[in-house]
């Protein structure tokens, strides 16, 4: 079996600021295979952001890469030139930003970004590149390409201009999109629209797709593989529907717990108490022992991310393995 | 649990309306500046732009109640909440408290019908004073309205803030020393210190991480257990309001599509927007499932389709759809629904 189209193993990306050291992603491991999506789950402030932003190679100073590979097909980006990263950003890698606005320049013409686009990867002629940027917009179904394409951003509607940034990430039909929480500020029926988009997308042209969100039940539809992080670090990590149905970690099981859902109808929602502890001054061990119901002196040590059921890890030295009703 | 939720439910179809809405409208009209009066005296074919953010809603809400008000962006589920809580005046129709018109009520009464509806916002973030403490938010309104004298304002506030789930000692503190689950507390205790009967919530977990947003929940719950409030919740997240609502409100671009008890509406929908909506919802408990995506965009309020304004993105749309506008039917027990489709079978 050849390599899969992106590895990333024992991620850590720190920011070194004055007040200390921010873990933000502090060994992060997952794998995504071509045509497969990976949901990556967490809560503000885990790290799943910055987990994106490395992957791309756009984390900026204070913020660095402080150790672990982001192998695509076998190459490390984590220690590849910038020239050479940049030969592959936009054109293997894309990344769907949760506001469209960050792809977009307000004062360009939607065509002058796409063909820009097109030019700065490949050989082709403007009328070439004209072409590729209509296929695509109509690939994301936007009606009427042709006239679509002389308008400026702010002239469509917030689910269309997320339709535009996914036509600019697919133009050169990339191996890996890293989509970043694309579908939240958008609404039910537009976010259902961008979801069929997505999945059509990855059966289509094979493209590995890592969908950053915090809506489990987002994930729970669209994704092969979910990893749950907490505090910067992965605390589970397996195919979506056993993490779902029998979650180790204690933390994954409080956030199913916290998603009102139809069969929990007026019931109270099976809460996490406390808040999500601030990435500066982490205690040693398992940052979420403060919150956790299971909670024992042993905590206080790092817990190891070990395999539980085959494919699905934890991070945690208590984990749920007795079936729990979720 | 299923007993505490059946029982409110059926006392409210009782109880008396605290609220009730009779073609209630209003309009945003966008004046002209002085560049585009004189291009209009000069001839030029320029109009005032109006947007109809609400047309025509009948709405009533009984004490007790849990009223979940859907929609999408643009579809005036926030000006009618503000409307509901008296922020806002109504540009047509009549609002009633209590049976009586809000604007019949003499200056004590009105202000006494505002104490009673309190309302908490989306955004914890701009909606408290920045310059002000924790205990001065809270205490300033119970104070100025003297529900508390001034020697018991400090353990009035403190009641307030435990009610909340907030620890009173943190009273001194400023609301950026807080987090966003923590300042949704303090604005739900500014709320609560006041003594309301009625809350209209807009949005008030949409900013709060998922955790969090259970915790706000399960308060909400409990508050209403314990001071027997009624509530206008206002929510784009299906999923939250069929937790929370005895009876759901679905509105699309100004108007009330379809309005039934919350169990009735996922269960059995009626209209096809209602149908729709439900099928998109992303729910945890599907897997790898396949989105389809109703088509279309939502249209801008400022030119709604003629008709029925689903009618552009309806899958059953018909001739009639396009020229005369549904009105709100009976198709189940408190079950009404706008749609011609209904007439046809």
């Amino acid at each position: 079996m050849s390599a899969p189209t992106l590895e990333v193993r024992n991620l850590r990306t720190h920011f070194f600021t004055r007040a200390g050291v921010v873990k933000a992603v502090d060994d992060v491991s997952f794998t995504v295979e071509a045509g497969k999506v990976m949901g990556l789950v967490g809560e503000s402030g885990s790290g799943k952001t910055v987990t994106g932003f490395s992957i791309l190679g756009l984390v900026d100073p204070p913020g660095r890469i402080a150790g672990g590979q982001i192998l695509f097909k076998g190459r490390d980006l984590a220690t590849l030139p910038e020239a050479e990263m940049r030969g592959l950003r936009g054109n293997r890698i894309a990344m769907i930003f949760q506001d469209p606005m960050m792809t977009l320049n307000p004062v360009l013409r939607i065509d002058t970004q796409m063909i820009e686009t097109v030019l700065a990867h490949a050989k082709v002629s403007r009328e070439e590149a004209r072409q590729r940027a209509r296929d695509a917009l109509g690939q994301v179904g936007i009606p009427s390409p042709d006239e679509r394409l002389k308008a400026y951003p702010h002239q469509f509607s917030g689910g269309m201009r997320q339709r535009v940034a996914i036509a600019i990430a697919l133009l050169h039909k990339p191996d890996v999109i890293v989509a970043d929480e694309p579908t939240t500020a958008l609404d039910v029926t537009i976010q259902g629209q961008i979801l069929a988009e997505a999945q059509k997308l990855c059966a289509q042209f094979g493209t590995a797709l890592v969908w950053i969100t915090h809506d489990l039940s987002v994930v729970a539809g669209l994704a092969d593989d979910i990893a749950v992080m907490y505090a910067g670090k992965v605390v589970e990590s397996g195919p979506v529907t056993q993490v779902l149905d029998a979650p180790l970690h204690p933390y994954t099981l409080g956030l199913i717990g916290s998603v009102p859902s139809r069969n929990k109808r007026g019931e109270p929602l099976r809460q996490i108490p406390g808040m999500t502890p601030s990435l500066l001054n982490l205690p040693a061990g398992c940052a979420f022992r403060s919150r956790c119901p299971r909670a024992e002196p042993g905590c206080a040590e790092p817990p190891p991310f070990a395999e539980y059921r085959p494919g699905q890890h934890a991070r945690c030295i208590h984990p749920h393995q007795e079936a729990v009703a979720a | 649990m299923s007993e505490t939720l059946t029982a409110p439910s059926a006392a409210a179809t009782l109880a008396e309306p605290i609220i009730e809405l009779r073609g209630v409208s209003k309009r945003f009209s966008k004046t002209l500046d002085f560049a585009g009066r004189i291009a209009r005296r000069l001839g030029a074919n320029l109009r005032e732009e109006v947007v109809h953010a609400v047309d025509g809603v009948d709405l009533t809400i009984r004490k007790g109640e849990v009223v979940g008000l859907v929609g999408e962006s643009g579809c005036g589920k926030s000006t009618l909440g503000r409307m509901v809580a008296g922020i806002m005046p109504a540009s047509e129709g009549t609002i009633l408290w209590r049976g009586r018109d809000l604007t019949s009520l003499n200056a004590a009464e009105a202000r006494e019908a505002k104490l009673r509806t309190q309302m908490i916002f989306q955004d914890p973030y701009a909606s408290l004073n920045p310059r002000l403490k924790v205990q001065e938010i809270v205490g300033e309104a119970p104070q100025f309205h003297g529900m508390a004298k001034r020697g018991e304002i400090e353990s009035y506030v403190d009641e307030q803030l435990r009610r909340a789930g907030l620890d009173p000692a943190l009273k001194r503190r400023y609301p950026h020393q807080f987090s966003g689950g923590q300042r949704q507390r303090i604005g739900i205790a500014r709320a609560l210190a006041v003594q309301p009967e009625f809350l209209v919530c807009d949005e008030a977990v949409a900013a709060l991480d998922v955790s969090i947003q259970a915790q706000i929940l399960n308060l909400f719950m409990k508050l209403r257990r314990e001071l027997d409030l009624t509530y206008l919740f206002i929510s784009h997240d299906l999923g939250v309001v069929e937790h929370l609502s005895d009876r759901v409100v679905i509105m699309y671009l100004g108007r009330v599509v379809e309005e039934a008890p919350a169990e009735e509406v996922f269960r059995r929908p009626n209209h096809p927007y209602t149908k729709a909506l439900l099928a998109e919802v992303p729910r945890i408990e599907a897997r790898k499932r396949a989105f389809a995506g109703v088509k279309g965009e939502i249209p801008s309020p400022l030119n709604p389709p003629s008709g029925c304004h689903f009618h552009p993105r309806c899958p059953f749309a018909f001739d009639r759809c396009r020229i005369e506008r549904p009105a709100l039917q009976q198709v189940g027990a408190g079950h009404r629904s706008a749609c011609h489709l209904n007439d046809a079978a």
